[in-house]
């Protein structure tokens, strides 16, 4: 099945027009990078599907479900606030600048929304959240402060965090861009492993080599619309003028 | 002075302190409801807020509490009675004080980075799970300095409950000294200083306090 259905979104900016009938679809599992330039409207598309924007046009569901759209008339609805809760479970996204609660602990930020949103039993969650961390790489850092981290090692907590909700897609927005090479790496190779977990993966990524690797799906937008979408293999040995222009730029480090 | 005036002096602290410690326990959270109606959706009720604000900014405290006071007979004729006085001093102090402090909040709230909203709304907080747990822990961080700014006019400001004779510290300061002797002012004066010296301490331990995250 379907995890992510998204159909004809239309977003705009006052009179700029950022996403112009953008249509996807995620199943189970399934592991789908989006390349390109900045302002293409990648970011947008990720705020569209996790309701953090709203949309001017199309719908968004999860599972089958509706849980925005915009109808007949313009008017942007919601699915039924507790239908809207079951949805908003579904789905975690990863922010590009993190977005870690500077006030908590590394082990408050990973287990407090289990805890007093998920109404989970504090120990089982500690229990899972030390787990996590450990996959993680930062087993020694539950009663550190975000502040007292590097970015690479707080973007792992706040991976930790999402994963720590059980959705069954995740979404990643630029998850290295405000990091150095080095930091990125780290980042990265924590992402790779989560591809067992088998959970959907949405990735806004402007690692190319990391979106060729690690995706089952890859798309390309430029300008609001998807100009290409396909395999890795397809879309990185693509014909496309437009598609060939981007790539090229990082020609040698796809060879 | 004798042991009479020093009574009365202790008397007039204990007024003092205790309008200091009314206005502050009413003000802070009553701040806090303006600040949300001065950042309110509904224009209506947005300016409504902001004229109260201006209002209590725009003119003199002296003048609030005389308006506190004399209001009710002058407006509806109703009675007032000798212990209004004191009352009259709490309400104009607080409704005063609620509007600098809305201001404070809304300072630090409006400082706060969407992200940490966005983060939380991804994480299926409530919107006053959102506000208490997240959102306000990191504005009063932020606002403390401002506080305790206000918090210390505050202690000086009590002093102006003498406009309705209130027997607080300055009021009994002055009616001692009238019999001729400088000696209760300058007690007064060493009392005002004493206490905000206290504040001063007191806030900046809670400033060490939060000082474990940036």
């Amino acid at each position: 099945m379907n995890i992510l259905e998204i159909s004809h979104i239309e977003k705009s900016f006052g009179n700029i027009p950022v996403l112009k009938d953008i249509s996807l679809s995620v199943s189970d599992g399934e592991i789908l990078s989006i390349i390109g330039p900045s302002g293409s409207g990648k970011s947008t598309l990720l705020r569209c599907a996790t309701m953090l924007e709203t949309l001017d046009k199309g719908e968004v569901r999860y599972q089958g479900n509706r849980a925005v759209w915009a109808d007949n008339g313009g008017n942007v609805q919601f699915a039924p606030k507790k239908e809207l809760k079951e949805i908003q479970r579904l789905y975690g996204l990863v922010f590009q600048n993190f977005n870690l609660f500077p006030h908590y602990s590394v082990m408050k930020n990973i287990i407090d929304a289990p805890v007093h949103v998920q109404k989970r039993k504090k120990e089982e969650a500690a229990k899972e959240a030390r787990e996590l961390l450990k996959k993680m790489g930062l087993e020694d850092k539950a009663d550190a402060y975000p502040c007292q981290l590097s970015g690479g090692q707080c973007q792992r907590v706040a991976i930790a965090r999402a994963l720590a909700l059980n959705p069954k897609i995740l979404f990643f927005d630029e998850p290295t861009s405000a990091l150095d090479p080095e930091l990125t790496g780290e980042v990265l190779k924590v992402i790779r492993s989560l591809a067992d977990l088998k959970i959907a993966m949405v990735i806004v990524t402007h690692e190319m080599a990391f979106a060729r690797d690690i995706s089952d799906k890859v798309i390309f937008m430029a300008d609001g619309v998807i100009v290409e979408e396909g395999t890795p293999e397809q879309v990185f040995a693509s014909g496309n003028e437009r598609t060939q222009a981007f790539l090229g730029r990082y020609g040698d480090i796809l060879k | 002075m004798g042991i009479s005036q020093i009574q009365q002096l202790i008397g007039g602290m204990g007024v003092s302190i205790q309008i200091f410690t009314v206005t502050l326990v009413f003000s802070l959270p009553l701040g806090l409801i303006v600040a949300f109606g001065r950042m309110a959706k509904n224009p209506a009720l947005q300016n409504l807020v902001k004229a109260y604000i201006s209002i209590m900014r725009g003119t003199p405290l002296m003048l609030q509490l005389m308006v506190v006071y004399f209001g009710p007979f002058y407006l509806f004729g109703i009675k007032i009675g000798n212990s209004y006085r004191l009352w009259a001093v709490f309400i104009g102090f607080t409704i005063n004080y609620a509007a600098y402090f809305a201001e404070i909040y809304r300072s630090g709230i409006q400082s706060m980075p969407a992200g940490q909203y966005e983060a939380a709304q991804i994480l299926g907080y409530s919107k006053s799970q959102t506000f208490f747990k997240i959102i306000l822990p990191q504005v009063i961080k932020r606002i403390l300095p401002a506080l305790t700014n206000e918090i210390i006019t505050l202690v000086k400001d009590t002093s102006l409950a003498f406009t309705l004779s209130v027997m607080e510290m300055f009021t009994v300061a002055k009616a001692l000294a009238a019999k001729g002797t400088m000696a209760p002012l300058l007690a007064a004066g060493i009392f005002y200083y004493v206490f905000n010296l206290l504040v001063a301490v007191v806030m900046e331990k809670a400033e060490k306090k939060l000082d474990y995250y940036r």
